[in-house]
This record gives C-alpha cells, structure tokens and sequence, in this order.
C-alpha cells in the first residue's frame, strides 16, 4: 500500500460545472484542482448543496464538466464519448448511493453479477465473482436470491459494495452511503469500506457530512459553495 | 453484443411473468391482428382452391359457346335472340381441324316427361367417356357405352334431381320417358354431387349420347352451350377463330355486325377467377394487416410507460457499465418477445378460429405454413419496430437524471 501511496490515480485541473436551467446559469463547482493517489481514502465534506453530488458525479465519470481536465489514471477522460465513460465506469469505478440503488426487479446475486454482465464476462464466472464478492461483504448464500426488499437497508448497501467491487474496480466512489443507515449500521459499513481499502488497496472517495463517518478516511477536503475549502 | 442474448431474452421473460395481465393486454393487439390474418388468408385460399378446382373439374382447353349477342350497348335482347345455336351448328364445329371430335357436350333444355309428370332439365349429349373424364360414376345401372354412342341409341341416364322429381322414391331404371317427343329407356342414375362453386344443381341433368342428340333431336332444336375442347392447349386461339368464323358463315352475319354468339376460352375464365380468389385473399389479409400495426401501437404505448416506469434502473445499469446500445438491445428485446408472444398466441387463435369456420359455415378453409412463419416475422418486425423509439429514449438517458429519479 505504502510502496504506490504516490501514485496519481486522479488529477483535476481547473474543473468548473455550470448548470443550465432556462436562461438560469448555476456554477455548481469553481476552479477545483484535486490529486488523489492510489490508495487513499479520501472524504469529501460540506454542507448540503455546497457541490459534493456534483463533484462526485465527475469523478464517476457519470457527468463531465463544462471547463477544465481530468485525468483519471493519466488519461484525458473530460472530453471522452458516453460509451467510453461507460466503460471506464464498468472497468474502473465502483458505485455506492445513498439509496442503495439495486434493481428491484433482480435478485441480489444479479445485481452482483450487472457489472460482469456489462463487461461480457460469461455468467458462470460472473456468478463465481458475484458469489466471493457478497462473501466479503458478509452477505449469506442463503440471501443472495432474496430480492433487495427481502433484505435490511444495512445489508442492501452491502450487496451494493459486492457490486462495486465485482469487476475489480480501483476506485469506490460512495456518495452518503450511510446517510439511510443508523449509527450501529453505519459503523458496521464504514468497516467493510476500511477492510477493502486496507485489504485490497482500492481508493475510495467518499462523500458524507456526517464527521463520525468522515473519520474512517484519510484524507479530507471540505466544499462550500463549489469551492475547495479545506485541504 | 458480448454477451449471450439468451440472458437478455430470460430476463425479458421475468419481466413479463412479474406483470401478465399487463403484458397480456398489452399484446391483445397482436394476438387479434395475427389471428386475423391468419384466418383470412385461411378462407381466401379455401375459396382460391375451390374456384380452382371447380375449373379444373371443366378441363382446361375448353371452349364454351353461348347463343347470345355480344352487342352489349345495343338494344336489350330479347329471349328469342339467344336461340341463335343449333345441334346443327354444333355438328358443323366438331368437324373443325382444331377441334377435338370425341369430346364435346351439348346442353338444351328440355322437358322430361314420364306418364302423367313432367320435368324441365338440361339435357346434355355428350360422350360414353363422360363418367370417366368427370370422375362422376353412376350409382344405379350404368352410363352408355361406345357401341350406343356410335348407334345413337335411345338411351338416358338421369341426375338424382330429376330422378327424385319423375320418379319419387323409385328406381328410374329401366323406365321409358320422352324427351322432345322422342322416347328414351333410362339405363343408369349418375352419382349425387350437389351443387357447384356457382351454385348450380348439377344433379338436375339428363345424358344422352351425343349421336343421339344431333340426328333423333335435330331439327329447330336451340342449344344453349356447346362445350368442344382444342386438339392441344396451344391450338386454342386457333379452334376459337375458326369456330368463330365458321359460326359466322352459318348464321350469314354479314362483316359490320357482331356475332350473335360467344365463344369462350375456359383457360382466360380460370385465370380470371383465379386472379379475383387473389385479390380477394390480399384484400383480406391487408385490412387484417392494419390491426397488427395497431397492436404495434399498443406494444409502443406499454414500452414507453415501462422505460418511464424503470428510468432509475436505467440509470443503475448505466452507472455500472451499460452503454447505449446495451439499453438499446434490452427494451428492443423486451418488445420482440413480447410481440412475438402475441404472435404465437394469435396464430393458436387464428388456426382454431379457420377450423371453426370449415367445421360451421359451408366456406371451406386451407391453411399453408406461409402465413404461419409471414406472421412471426411480421410479429418479431412489429415489434422491432415500435419498439425502437421506446428504446432509443431509454437508450438517451442522463446517467446522472435517470439514476436521481425516484
Ligand atoms: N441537474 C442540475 N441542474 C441544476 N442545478 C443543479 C443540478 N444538480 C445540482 N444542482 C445544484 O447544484 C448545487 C450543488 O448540488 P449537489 O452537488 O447535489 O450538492 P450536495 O451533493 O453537496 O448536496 C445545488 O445548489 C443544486 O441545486
Ligand atoms: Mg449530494
């Protein structure tokens, strides 16, 4: 972990969002200039509705920004095709909501499995993956074909984990994901976000507001208002 | 396209199996318009088939010739104008060099009369081939033979019309009636066949020989339709001008006027029946047409609902990894299958519904395998179809929208 702590996995220059509603113009982000290094884990603090959503949005990859570069694993990717975005989103980036955000429609281990779907991976593999992923969230055999309303909130976000970490992705972006959780929950998440963080040395940016959560990273950066304000 | 489409094609079936009623309805339009199709074309190619065969029960290169005047804008013609054909005039065609001489049938009515009863016929000479050429067998004594036929013999075999009318409940054979005054010995009683595609009795019918017809008959008698056949296919046209021409000379109709009679070539009748069966058929099947796109429509309408319905699940397989073209296939195939679901349940319908109609209604269906598989692919295209717009929408999301929407 320590021998690639210096290794750039994002770098943001100059990154500006305006939104467009009408003839209004909202400049959601301001001159943002990031590094994060392989490894890390990075939260992100601030007030509701100071720009955290719309930062994290850009480091999926599920937005891009009206000015400025990013460069995610060295590559320009603030200019790059919606199909392309997609398949770095497959490749690389791992995904936590707030809402848990699982297809209600699949069971738990489909919902493992969509990232392998996406990559063409064939699905007995893709359910040997799925299986070890939900293994490592503590997620039970006996759960997976439980669809997401069969289960606790605290365990849907850790079936969303399993998601995020099935395609080995490097980065775990995790936008309030405790936010629908207790505190007794929310511990219990923030452990398995340290235990892949320590255990396999995925970066993870996480977004939160709530400061016992926000203790579990390493690094930390406050937005007000689309700026950086703290470092 | 990387993965097995089979996986897309199972969840496209869970899809439905969690909401049936809905899917159910949702293809009722497809299932209608299939089934419609199907059926029609069932008894556009029944009624083909049988126009068809009634034709060919005729033979092919055939003539007909009608007293009558083709001066169809003229003055109206009166019923004495169509006496224009004799037995004479039909002696006189079958020595033509085009003309077959050992086939032609004679039709006159006439009066049939056995003592105190009396019955208007069509009496037909014809040959002693006749029960063989028609497949039409007698089923009480037996037709004549080539010996009477040569000798003109006085002998008669009647339909079971005119057997039930003269006869009642007896046996005819063996019986004396007169037919034009001249007394003829029944020998045989022709199979029933009922009526034709025309609508015709064609029990209704006495056969003499048609030696016997043109010398113990002759004089002023008026045919109606003398039927010759051509030497060969290819000599029709030529029997047609020289029977015209001979008929012309007969009946002394100078150059400037119509002829007063027809002469037509049965193979320009079969094509034209055959080709109004087509129409027909085509007519059917287009208005059966139009309520498939209308299902089509309603499978659009449910798609665009379901895409609403599941625009956060869009937004969660975008998020992973889904691009357009993956969204795209989905809904796609969700919209085949289920048009295609509707398809293979109208064309159940659609064959029960043929089989109904022959088994209640005297219309005599034909199913063939093509509109079968027409109607799946036309199901599957419909599908594609109205499918696309649905999921060229969902395909066009905003990741970062789709997956806010609650
Ligand atoms: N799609 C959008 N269109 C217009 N304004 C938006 C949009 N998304 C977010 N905003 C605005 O941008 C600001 C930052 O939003 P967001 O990044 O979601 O904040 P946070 O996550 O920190 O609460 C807010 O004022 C919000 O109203
Ligand atoms: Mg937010």
């Amino acid at each position: 972990m320590d021998g690639n702590i210096n290794k750039t996995v994002i770098r943001l220059e100059h990154i500006g969002m305006i939104y467009k509603t009408g003839t209004i113009n909202y400049e959601a982000l301001k001159d943002i200039n990031l590094t994060i290094y392989k490894g890390e884990f990075f939260s992100i603090m601030g007030a509701s509705g100071s720009g955290k959503s719309t930062l994290m949005n850009i480091l999926g990859c599920l937005d891009q920004p009206t000015s400025g570069k990013y460069f995610l694993e060295d590559e320009d990717v603030s200019t790059l095709s919606k199909d392309r975005l997609a398949d770095i989103r497959n490749k690389k980036i791992g995904f936590v909501f707030q809402g848990f955000n699982l297809i209600q429609r699949l069971s738990i281990i489909e919902n493992v499995e969509l990232p392998l779907f996406y990559a063409g991976v064939p699905h007995k593999e893709a359910n040997i993956e799925a299986k070890k992923a939900l293994r490592l969230v503590d997620i039970a055999e006996n759960k997976e074909n439980n669809f997401p309303n069969q289960i606790s909130g605290g365990e849907q976000q850790r079936v969303a984990i399993a998601r995020a970490i099935v395609h080995n992705a490097s980065i775990i972006m995790a936008d309030e994901p405790t936010g629908n959780l207790d505190s007794v929950r929310s511990n219990e998440l923030m452990s398995f976000f340290k235990k892949i963080n320590d255990e396999r040395n995925v970066t993870i940016i996480l977004v939160t507001h709530e400061p016992d959560v926000a203790a579990f990273a390493k690094k930390h950066i406050i937005v007000k208002d689309g700026h950086i304000v703290d470092n | 396209m990387k993965f097995p489409i089979l996986l897309d094609i199972q969840s496209a079936f869970k899809t439905f199996a969690r909401n049936k009623a809905r899917s159910f309805l949702t293809t009722l339009g497809i299932i209608i318009g299939v089934a419609s199709v199907i059926a029609t074309v069932s008894i556009g190619q029944g009624a083909s088939a049988s126009v068809q065969s009634a034709i060919n029960a005729l033979g092919s290169n055939l003539l007909i010739i009608l007293p009558g005047s083709s001066n169809l804008g003229g003055v109206q013609t009166g019923f004495g104008e169509l006496s224009t054909l004799t037995l004479q005039d039909a002696k006189a065609i079958r020595k033509l060099p085009a003309v077959k001489t050992d086939a032609a049938n004679i039709r006159m009515n006439e009066q049939v009369i056995w003592r105190g009863n009396n019955w208007g016929t069509s009496v037909m000479g014809t040959s002693s081939t006749f029960p063989v050429i028609k497949n039409w067998p007698v089923t009480k004594g037996e037709f004549f033979d080539k010996q009477q036929d040569n000798t003109a013999a006085n002998v008669a075999v009647i339909g079971t019309t005119v057997a039930t009318q003269l006869f009642g409940l007896m046996n005819p054979v063996g019986h004396i009636v007169l037919i034009h005054n001249v007394p003829f010995k029944i020998i045989g009683e022709l199979k029933a066949i009922g009526f034709n595609a025309f609508g015709q009795d064609q029990d209704d019918i006495v056969a003499i020989p048609i030696t016997t017809m043109m010398e113990k008959i002759a004089g002023i008698s008026w045919v109606n339709i003398i039927m010759v056949s051509a030497k060969s296919k290819k000599d029709t046209g030529l029997a047609q001008n020289q029977i015209t021409a001979l008929l012309r000379q007969r009946h002394h109709i100078p150059p400037h006027k119509p002829n007063d009679f027809y002469v037509r070539n049965l193979t320009q009748i079969a094509q034209t029946a055959g080709s109004s069966a087509q129409i027909f058929t085509i007519l059917l099947a287009a208005v059966a047409a139009v309520s498939l796109l209308v299902g089509g429509i309603g499978i659009m309408n449910i798609m665009l609902v379901s895409v609403t319905e599941r625009t956060k699940e869009i937004g969660i397989r975008m998020a992973v990894g889904a691009k357009k073209n993956d969204i795209l296939k989905q809904f796609l195939i969700e919209s085949s299958v289920l048009s295609l679901f509707g398809g293979v349940l109208g064309i159940g319908l659609g064959v029960g519904i043929s089989d109904l109609i022959s088994l209640i209604s005297p219309l005599h269906t034909i199913l063939t395998i093509e509109p079968i598989i027409i109607s799946i692919i036309f199901s599957v295209a419909v599908g594609v179809f109205f499918g696309f717009y649905p999921a060229y929408k969902a395909s066009n999301l905003n990741p970062v929208e789709a997956l806010r929407y609650e």
